[in-house]
């Protein structure tokens, strides 16, 4: 029989399958987008029925009014606001339950109308909708005893979570609505 | 004293088995995380930032309306427009792609769709509105403003 030599395991050169790898990836890296379906949910209001009775009553100081102009001006409640203190303006007024008279009576009643102009800036829009958004988020974060980062992870398909989020939007139903927009384009 | 025996004279060749693997992991990871791009985007888009960013649970009810101005001004003008999967359209064409859209989806579930308004910053409300108004009359009421994270400064209030 013939010595056995002490032989190297051979290898199989696997520096090709890298560059298939590779070749793949960059497919995949140019037909794809990440997908950023994230964003600012709203709900616009039904299509308007002429034969519909026009039932609007509602109290002025249960309405917060915000106006955004062409320039870009932010006017709430009939005064010229910082939009950085119009989340905790609109806090106040929501969670105010008959405090100040100037104020809305009850958050179920209390209603947010933002009017726009034809010629106001969308990231100037998106701006004034998040911290509306954002102050009604946190009064329910708060109502619920989490953090607002909490609240917005909260899964409806989750019947637990779902029942904190229904009880949520009980307490601070969001009527935030949007008036028919001026058309003042300078 | 140890003795250093040296070895053989060839070249040590470095494994390189583990590098495919590794690209393997990220061409999974990016086949996971991505989606196949189905329109090309005529429109800036530039978003605008938001805190309370909210995603839309089934992507399957999601349509999409890109607004902005034209990437190719020469062509298309310097106005903004409005484009739905390859083509620019009027504001008053949104009321049929919409009902397109809806066609699309199977019958149970055609009041849920989900429009995504993909706008860009620069965008005046004008337009916009328009495409609100057409969106009204074609009863597609679920919008959402598709923006992206603002900085953690801004967000962690």
């Amino acid at each position: 029989m013939a010595k056995k030599k002490s032989r190297a395991i051979p290898e199989i050169n696997a520096s090709s399958m890298a560059d298939i790898a590779f070749l793949l990836l960059i497919f995949f890296l140019v037909t794809t987008t990440i997908g950023a379906d994230k964003g600012l949910n709203m709900l616009l209001p039904p299509k308007k029925d002429p034969t519909a009775p026009v039932d609007v009553n509602l109290k002025d100081k249960n309405v917060f009014k915000v106006i955004v102009n062409s320039r870009n001006q932010l006017l709430v409640e009939d005064e010229p606001m910082d939009v950085r203190i119009l989340k905790e303006e609109c806090k106040k007024f929501l969670s105010n339950n008959n405090a100040d008279p100037t104020l809305s009576e009850s958050p179920e009643k209390a209603v947010v109308s933002l009017k726009t102009d034809r010629g106001t800036d969308y990231k100037v829009y998106v701006k004034v909708l998040d911290e509306l958004i954002a102050a009604y988020n946190e009064l329910r974060a708060e109502k619920l005893g989490i953090s607002v980062e909490r609240y917005l992870q909260l899964d409806e398909k989750n019947p637990k979570e779902d029942e904190l989020l229904k009880y949520a939007q009980k307490v601070y139903p969001r009527r935030l609505s949007e008036a028919e927009p001026t058309s003042v384009v300078k | 004293m140890a003795k250093f025996s040296k070895k053989s004279n060839a070249n040590p060749t470095i494994s390189t088995a583990s590098l495919p693997d590794i690209i393997f992991i990220l061409l999974f990871f990016f086949m996971v995380t991505t989606r196949m791009r189905d329109t090309s985007i005529m429109v800036q888009q530039r978003l605008p930032a938001a805190t309370q960013l909210q995603e839309i649970e089934q992507k399957s009810l999601v349509s999409y309306i890109y607004v902005g101005k034209p990437k190719e001004p020469g062509q298309h003008g310097t106005e903004p427009r409005v484009q739905v999967d390859d083509v620019f359209i009027p504001t008053t064409g949104i009321p049929q792609f919409v009902e397109l859209e809806k066609a699309k989806l199977p019958e149970a579930e055609r009041a849920m769709i989900w429009m995504s308004l993909k706008v860009d910053n620069e965008t005046k409300m004008g337009i916009l509105n328009d495409v609100k108004l057409q969106l009204r009359e074609a009863n597609a009421l679920k919008i959402n403003y598709s923006s992206v994270r603002a900085g953690v400064a801004a967000a962690g209030m």
